[in-house]
């Protein structure tokens, strides 16, 4: 079990995400300072809408909608950097071995 | 802390962009040298950790949130390269995916939360570590003010990249963004103590952070 500790550690990660709806909904830092400071309008919307604002489209319930894009976004998150990282282990690997 | 479009002007956007751009191909580079098969895992827990624990917005004084940033533990655990991956992977799907964080903001956001962030927090990490040697939270301690410090530059980058842009005057944007995310660091540095203190009692031998060059990773 020891050589899958990762596995327990995903699963703790998806524990974190399935909590994402208590997260408070006040504006962030730079929000603040934005709305504060008389510079928000500024902001532009995004010329194309995936799951924004980590609100999965298309479910009533917007707890139930957050907890699913938290569980995508996890899941994706663990496969790009997991892929990202055994691309450069391999590649690495094989430019260190000398071809016969 | 994600920038949207807009705030910034197009020679910011691009000059971020570029120094981002550079800055991951380096770190693709060195983490080719550094990264051991059995951390590759670790890649993929700490993107998924970092992406979950950033949606969980916590209440500020003052009718704001906060949220986790990350870049120090991904920096502490795997060292500044590695960390710059994560941050970049975590901050790409973001933009991309979640809509958090403008298209053309990316470049921006990736220098502030994974180029500064991640750096100085190791930065600091080492600094703390090499101050206390004989102190067996040292680690925990260095944890703590490398989160801190960290997302407190990072937002004065942040401040910067505002003011140069001409959305908010220097004098204006930068006390404001640094006030805040000092509040902020407070419990970045406590959730990255937390995360820290549970691998040192489960998993001591995650924590030894590769280093800044290549070669530093053999010792």
């Amino acid at each position: 079990m020891r050589s899958k500790w990762w596995l327990a550690a995903l699963c703790v990660c998806l524990l974190v995400a399935v909590f994402s709806p208590l997260a408070s909904s006040e504006p962030d830092g730079l929000e603040r300072v934005a709305e504060n400071k008389g510079f928000l309008e500024l902001a532009g919307n995004s010329p194309f809408q995936i799951i924004a604002d980590y609100v999965f489209p298309g479910i009533q319930n917007e707890a139930v909608a957050t907890i699913i894009a938290g569980i995508i976004g996890t899941m994706l998150l663990f496969g790009m950097a997991y892929a990202l990282a055994w691309v450069i282990v391999s590649s690495s690997k094989k430019k260190t071995v000398p071809k016969s | 802390m994600h920038i949207p479009d807009g705030f910034l002007n197009a020679g910011t956007a691009a000059v971020t962009g570029v120094l981002s751009a550079g800055g991951i191909a380096n770190a693709v580079r060195v983490t080719g040298k550094q990264l051991k098969e059995k951390q590759v895992p670790i890649m993929g827990v700490l993107a998924a950790f970092i992406f979950a624990a950033q949606m969980l917005n916590f209440p500020i004084a003052g009718g704001t949130s906060g949220h986790f940033m990350g870049a120090a533990l991904a920096a502490v655990i795997l060292g500044p390269w590695a960390g710059l991956l994560i941050m970049s992977c975590v901050l790409i799907a973001q933009c991309l995916i979640f809509q958090d964080g403008g298209l053309l903001a990316l470049g921006a956001n990736i220098f502030n939360m994974g180029i500064v962030g991640c750096f100085t927090s190791y930065f600091i990490y080492k600094l703390v570590v090499k101050i206390f040697p004989n102190t067996s939270n040292n680690k925990l301690i260095g944890g703590f003010v490398g989160a801190w410090i960290a997302i407190v530059l990072a937002s004065a980058a942040c401040a910067v990249e505002l003011a140069v842009s001409g959305s908010s005057p220097f004098g204006v944007v930068l006390p404001a963004m640094v006030g805040i995310h000092a509040l902020i660091g407070i419990i970045e540095g406590l959730i990255t103590v937390a995360v820290l203190g549970a691998i040192k009692a489960t998993r001591a031998d995650l924590l030894e952070p590769a280093g800044i060059t290549p070669e530093g990773a053999t010792k």
